[in-house]
């Protein structure tokens, strides 16, 4: 089972330069986790007390997962997780 | 060289210190950046008198404004009329009226050519060749003609499906539109990752921080407009809600650097209702906007339904002491008719939304009527016509013979919407 998270820019440093890093998980939350297991800066930038922060939205497979069931938002292999700044547009 | 009353970035939500660079969000939390003033400075160097001085243009403002030199692009932008609306007044049984109209903004017609001409000037400094943005039409037509009186290559992402003239008004500038099968909230999030991925000057996101400066100035001359004051009462519509929080910041700044006394506003944010995250929030009393997935409003530029501003707008609706409303497709478009033919100004649906809501927040009380207000009105109708094309009588057609006229006059119909 193999999920493909998408690293903004400004994080790919914490990442180990990398634009995409595979992860596993049946839901969003711990797919989240994975990375977070793998990458721990990255988890203190996503994450404030178990969410995810004011300013960030996550895709799965192009649909802000607000719009799913949040975290708890099952994942299957192959799916396609997006973590992208919120602050723009207007 | 830079500007001597710029620090530089500074995060919204941490204070993390950034150098002013193109970024829109603080790489430890990603909260917005925001300019930092060295304000002292700025009380040195400006007084009413040098302000009032210079060309009537948003650049008196200047020394407020995020540029290390002169302007290069939208140099002649901002100085619109206040003007005082006193046939709306007595329609909407108020007594002190004011429209602060950007219907009339150069060069597009919007206040988007505030914060582009910030925008783009600062694309320039920070040597940036190609430049774009998210728009729901307003910003596509500003971005596009000042990017071109500019010399910049422009790329202007859209909903596909906006109005034509917002579409046309944005091509005929020679800006490469790309219309996007999706919401304004997925145009955007398209927008953040082309930015990044070109590095190219996207107004509304990596150069966010610059753009939104722009804004104060409709704030800045409104109060420079009532004589160096500030009025009780603002309403504003809402799509970001980045401007209504400008408008406070202007106040605020004006009064910081010694230029006004302490301003005491209320500010009122306007929706639609087929797209009101903001003003659900405030009326339901929640911290932060819950996002509308699917907007559905003739109002297009505020159908934003995921506003990055959202949180702040509502957090100074609140601590204002304002309130929020939202209004139907047929109040906005009654509001556009009323203002129309009370003031003879031609807003677009936004103006028709904040008209509408002013309505509304009388009736509720919610605004004194002995008190003075201040409507925002940030775009022209003629953007925007099939809105009420529909809804206004043909006129009444006869032949060239005064005869035929003559029983006109008898009986002819007092306008109305149909």
């Amino acid at each position: 089972m193999t999920i493909k998270i998408q690293i903004p820019t400004p994080m790919r440093q914490h990442a180990d330069g990398k634009t995409t890093v595979e992860v596993a998980g049946a839901t969003v939350q711990a797919a989240l986790a994975d990375l977070s297991a793998k990458y721990p800066a990255i988890a203190e930038r996503v994450f404030k007390d178990g969410k995810v922060r004011q300013f960030i939205n996550v895709y799965l497979n192009n649909e802000d997962i607000r719009y799913l069931d949040s975290l708890a938002t099952p994942v299957k292999d192959g799916d396609e997780l997006a973590i992208i700044p919120a602050v723009a547009g207007g | 060289m830079s500007s001597p009353f710029v620090r530089g970035l500074k995060c919204r939500m941490c204070g993390q210190a950034y150098p002013a660079s193109p970024i829109n969000f603080c790489t430890e939390d990603f909260g917005p950046l925001e300019v930092d003033y060295d304000y002292d400075a700025i009380a040195e160097a400006v007084s009413r008198g040098k302000i009032e001085a210079r060309y009537n243009n948003m650049w008196r403002f200047q020394e407020f404004l995020p540029l290390d030199g002169e302007p290069t692009v939208g140099k002649q932008s901002g100085g619109t009329p206040l003007i005082r609306a006193d046939r709306l007044a007595s329609e909407l049984g108020v007594e002190n009226l004011w429209i602060k109209n950007d219907a009339v903004n150069f060069p597009t017609l919007s206040f988007k050519d505030r914060v582009v001409a910030v925008a783009l000037s600062k694309a320039r400094e920070f040597g940036l060749t190609t430049v774009g943005c998210a728009s729901t039409g307003n910003l596509a037509n500003s971005v596009a003609a000042n990017a071109a009186a500019a010399g910049l290559e422009s790329y202007i992402f859209v909903p596909y499906d906006l109005e034509p003239a917002k579409i046309l008004a944005t091509s005929i500038y020679g800006a490469k539109v790309i219309g996007v099968k999706g919401t304004y909230d997925e145009v955007n999030r398209l927008c953040t990752q082309v930015a990044f991925k070109y590095g190219w000057g996207f107004v509304n996101v990596n150069l966010r921080p610059y753009y939104a400066e722009g804004s104060k100035t409709f704030g800045f001359e409104i109060a420079e407009q009532l004589g160096w004051r500030t009025p009780r009462h603002v309403v504003c519509p809402m799509a970001g809600g980045s401007l209504i929080g400008k408008i406070d910041k202007a106040f605020k700044e004006l009064h910081k650097v010694g230029l006004i006394d302490a301003p005491n506003c209320k500010f009122y944010g306007a929706q639609a209702s087929g797209c009101g995250p903001i003003s659900t929030a405030v009326k339901n009393g929640w911290e932060s906007h819950r996002p509308v997935r699917k907007p559905n409003t003739i109002a297009k530029s505020l159908a934003i339904g995921d506003p990055a501003d959202g949180y702040f707008a509502a957090k100074l609706i609140r601590e204002s002491g304002g309130w929020a409303e939202d209004v139907s497709d047929a109040e906005i478009a009654a509001g556009m008719y009323l203002l129309g033919r009370t003031e003879g100004i031609f807003a677009e649906t936004a103006g028709g939304v904040t008209v509408a809501v002013a309505r509304k927040l009388l009736e509720q009380g919610r605004i004194d009527r002995d008190e003075e207000i201040v409507l925002c009105i940030t775009g022209n109708g003629l953007k925007t016509q099939e809105a009420v094309a529909g809804l206004l009588e043909r006129p009444m057609v006869i032949g060239p013979k005064l005869e035929e006229f003559i029983p006109l006059v008898e009986n002819v119909r007092e306008p109305a919407l149909v």
